[in-house]
């Protein structure tokens, strides 16, 4: 017997879990703020985009946006499981699959700005 | 004291003789301080002497009067009627086979205990005869709740995983080991985990919590198993980064 390899994803989902607990009201307060048409100076495109083309800027997105999804892609197994999805093996692979996959993607077009 | 007639719904079953468990009422005169286990006690000592159940105590110690009470895993003995309406139904514990009337088979969590290894683990095992192990108080504070655990099984009946997928290692073996895990004296934690995080340990628990709120005796299993996710998920990466086992 030997920790199973849930113990990788259950600490991305843990990770991603914890912080998106942060993140998530932030995000909704700043869209409520733009919705009221109060935006903050620092959320005009030129700003954003001037953080989004910083390292620091690249690495805090990757980090949230990545973690988010395997977050999610783990909630999401759990959810299939709880409903009485018996076929595991099938969904962790895809769930997980998009995970990856959104990583993948966020990796490259951060890189690109 | 006063009295009131109270409508008991027993289930029955006896797996040699009957297709299906059915229900069978019985009307008794409950005294205001008693706990429903009183009530099954006057069923068994003046109606019906056929009534199987379990129960040693009476005093939230044995652990073995747990039933569902009104659909709640209940400790019979801590569940008082003047909380409860004048129509009671008793169920054995959800999730286990039913034995016979009350009384369900604990084999599965029986044999699950042992793997949890709940007892200290030492690598300079025998201890050394001139000193004892000592114990901060700090230490003993963190672990002493999950002590508290009677094994009364009320957290499995209230478990949707362990409903689920019977392989789940489930609530009071996951946070007895958690109690050993966390003991300073303690050396096992990895050898416990290799177990207990494995596929069918800790990561089946979706942190529904149930087991918690059931516990009659205050004992908090979903966040030793939360908790114990942690120590494997740490335990994972230092077995892989260190090269194998630790």
């Amino acid at each position: 017997m030997a920790i199973a390899k849930k113990a990788f994803v259950w600490g991305l989902f843990a990770a991603g879990g914890t912080l998106t607990a942060f993140v998530f009201p932030v995000l909704i307060a700043l869209f409520l703020l733009v919705a009221l048409g109060k935006v903050p100076e620092g959320l005009q495109f030129e700003n954003i985009h001037a953080f989004a083309t910083s390292w620091v800027g690249k690495t805090g997105l990757f980090i949230v946006i990545s973690l988010s999804l395997w977050h999610a892609a783990h909630r999401l197994r759990v959810v299939f499981h709880d409903f009485g999805v018996r076929m595991d093996n099938l969904v962790a692979n895809a769930v997980y699959l998009v995970a990856l996959i959104g990583t993948v993607m966020t990796a490259f077009y951060l890189y690109k700005i | 004291m006063s009295t009131r007639q109270m409508e008991l719904e027993v289930m029955r079953y006896d797996p040699e003789q009957d297709k299906a468990p059915y229900f069978q009422k019985y009307s008794v005169p409950c005294e205001d301080d008693w706990a429903i286990l009183d009530a099954i006690n006057y069923v068994k000592e003046n109606i019906d002497t056929t009534l199987a159940y379990r129960w040693s105590c009476h005093m939230m110690v044995c652990g073995s009067c747990g039933m569902m009470v009104n659909g709640e895993p209940s400790l019979t003995c801590k569940t008082f009627i003047r909380d409860l309406p004048d129509r009671v139904r008793i169920e054995p514990l959800e999730n286990f086979p039913i034995e016979r009337d009350l009384v369900v088979v604990l084999d599965d969590v029986m044999e699950k205990l042992r793997m949890a290894k709940p007892f200290i683990i030492r690598k300079d095992d025998p201890p050394p005869e001139d000193r004892e192990y000592t114990q901060s108080r700090a230490n003993l504070y963190k672990f002493k709740q999950y002590t508290m655990c009677i094994n009364c099984m009320c957290c499995y009946a209230a478990c949707p995983q362990y409903a689920l997928d019977k392989s789940f290692i489930g609530p009071a073996v996951l946070a007895l080991a958690h109690r050993y895990n966390i003991d300073s004296r303690d050396q096992g934690k990895s050898e416990r985990l290799n177990i207990l995080a494995d596929h069918d340990g800790v990561w089946e628990c979706s942190f529904v919590g149930a087991c918690s709120e059931v516990c009659p005796k205050s004992v908090d299993p979903a966040a030793a198993v939360q908790q114990m996710k942690i120590d494997g998920a740490k335990e994972w990466w230092k077995q892989k980064l260190g090269g194998g086992k630790s």
